[in-house]
């Protein structure tokens, strides 16, 4: 059971913030916002990529008491567009979780795959795979159904949605769309202008 | 062993050769020759000042001398590899990397050769250290410029690969590992080539030089090899002092890639 919470959090380049959200254990928030209004530069506060004033912690422990590398492990981050630097899929993942693969279209064979042969809806998915297989206890995942389509974007949500319930994750959604937003989260946030507005549920 | 000696009649000859060829490279519209000039008369007038000083120093053997001479050198060194950058660190770090990365390993290599190898009384001679230290800052400064260049552009254009591994937990040096590879084969691969072609290739300057000057060629042979030896290692080691120093620079104390650092 794992809450990620931020106070006062204020992050490049153009001073946003002061942020304060918490996102409890085993739950989901929706960011929505327009291009360019900093939810990702959120995401790389939030994942230690960037430098920021404020402070973020993972239930009790503040980002600055864990190296920087251990702390991602722990509050990982899913980027926009996945990046792979060998030259196939299997060398990018250690004590793969065999499950997972199977859960979101794919078997073990695809280890073997060269990654110039990957779409960039497989990549996304495997990014995910990949990411998960650190076994993180907060995600920060940046559009992570953009490329897909709509069977694969359920694979990926009802994957997500398991993983949180079984480890008390905590998640952080970034979408363009108001109804995967709404649909997901237990809290919605929409970010514009420079403020973080949280939105109230309508159906409850 | 006498050096048969050059008139300035003889060096004029030589140089009507390079002018000769600027002249044809301006005909061709390659423009070259303004840079061939220069080049040929920066090469006249600089080693003409060396020699004048180095006649001086010889004379004199103070250490001080030595030593002046040599920050001189390597204060020259430093701003060579900061030229040769495309993408630079910003304010001193690039410079105080380069120059000292050179001086640690270039002085330290010299030292060693001097007292344990060489032998000379007293250690520093002029005739052998100057020399020496030349090739060795010299060589050292070539393969930091290429590495330091090499790694700061990768660097640069592989930035959302090296993010990616750190998001995924790895730790700074893992992730430029491979790019720091690639920077260090290209500084040695200079230093290499040279050994694996010396004397089926190219004929060593330094020997050649050296037998030109009447010295016995089977001891010439041993300098030219003591030379490359003392070389790959001064710029190997220094390659990797520069690469630390630069991938250190590169990322802050929490893992992050600091692309702000280079210009």
């Amino acid at each position: 059971m794992s809450r990620l919470r931020a106070e006062n959090l204020v992050y490049r380049p153009e001073q946003k913030g002061p942020f304060s959200f918490i996102i409890e254990a085993s739950s989901c928030l929706g960011l929505t916002g327009p291009s360019g209004s900093g939810k990702t530069l959120l995401l790389r506060a939030l994942a230690d990529l960037d430098p920021y004033k404020g402070l973020v912690f993972l239930d009790d422990s503040e980002c600055s008491s864990l190296p920087a590398p251990a702390w991602r492990r722990q509050v990982g981050m899913l980027p926009a567009e996945s990046q792979w630097w060998q030259p196939s899929v299997g060398e990018h993942v250690e004590d793969l979780d065999e499950n997972l693969l199977l859960r979101i279209g794919f078997d073990r064979d695809v280890l073997g795959w060269s990654i110039s042969r990957l779409s960039s809806g497989e990549k996304q998915r495997l990014a995910l795979v990949r990411l998960l297989a650190n076994k993180p206890r907060a995600l920060l995942l940046d559009e992570p159904t953009k490329s897909l389509d709509s069977e694969n974007v359920q694979k990926m949500e009802s994957l997500v949605a398991d993983y949180r319930e079984k480890t008390g994750c905590s998640v952080l959604w970034v979408t363009h769309d108001e109804e995967q937003a709404s649909r997901l989260g237990q809290t919605r946030f929409h970010l514009k202008a420079g403020n973080l507005v949280e939105i109230e549920r309508s159906d409850r | 062993m006498n050096v048969i000696p050059l008139s300035a009649i003889d060096l004029s000859i030589a140089a009507i050769l390079v002018l000769a060829l600027a002249g044809l490279s301006f005909r061709l519209r390659l423009e070259l020759s303004g840079q061939i000039l220069v080049a040929a008369l920066r090469t006249t007038v600089q080693l003409l000042l060396v020699g004048l000083i180095l006649r001086l120093v010889f004379a004199s053997k103070e250490p001080i001398w030595i030593c002046l001479f040599g920050a001189v050198m390597i204060i020259a060194a430093g701003r060579e590899v900061i030229a040769r950058q495309s993408r630079r660190l910003k304010g001193w770090s690039g410079y105080g990397i380069g120059a000292g990365s050179i001086f640690l390993s270039s002085v330290a290599v010299l030292l060693l050769t001097l007292t344990v190898i060489v032998g000379a009384d007293p250690w520093y001679t002029p005739r052998y250290a100057i020399p020496l230290l030349g090739m060795l800052a010299g060589n050292t400064m070539t393969g930091i410029a290429l590495s330091m260049n090499t790694l700061t552009l990768a660097v640069s254009q592989n930035r959302s690969i090296i993010e990616q591994r750190l998001l995924l937990g790895q730790d700074r040096s893992q992730a430029i590992a491979d790019l720091r590879r690639e920077g260090m084969k290209a500084g040695m691969i200079p230093s290499i080539n040279a050994m694996a072609t010396a004397g089926i290739v190219s004929m060593p300057g330094m020997m050649t030089g050296q037998i030109l000057a009447g010295s016995p060629v089977i001891e010439a042979v041993k300098y030219q090899i003591l030379i490359m030896f003392t070389i790959s290692a001064t710029t190997g080691f220094g390659i990797l002092l520069a690469l630390s120093f630069v991938a250190w620079r590169l990322f802050d104390e929490r893992h992050r890639l600091r692309l702000d650092r280079l210009q």
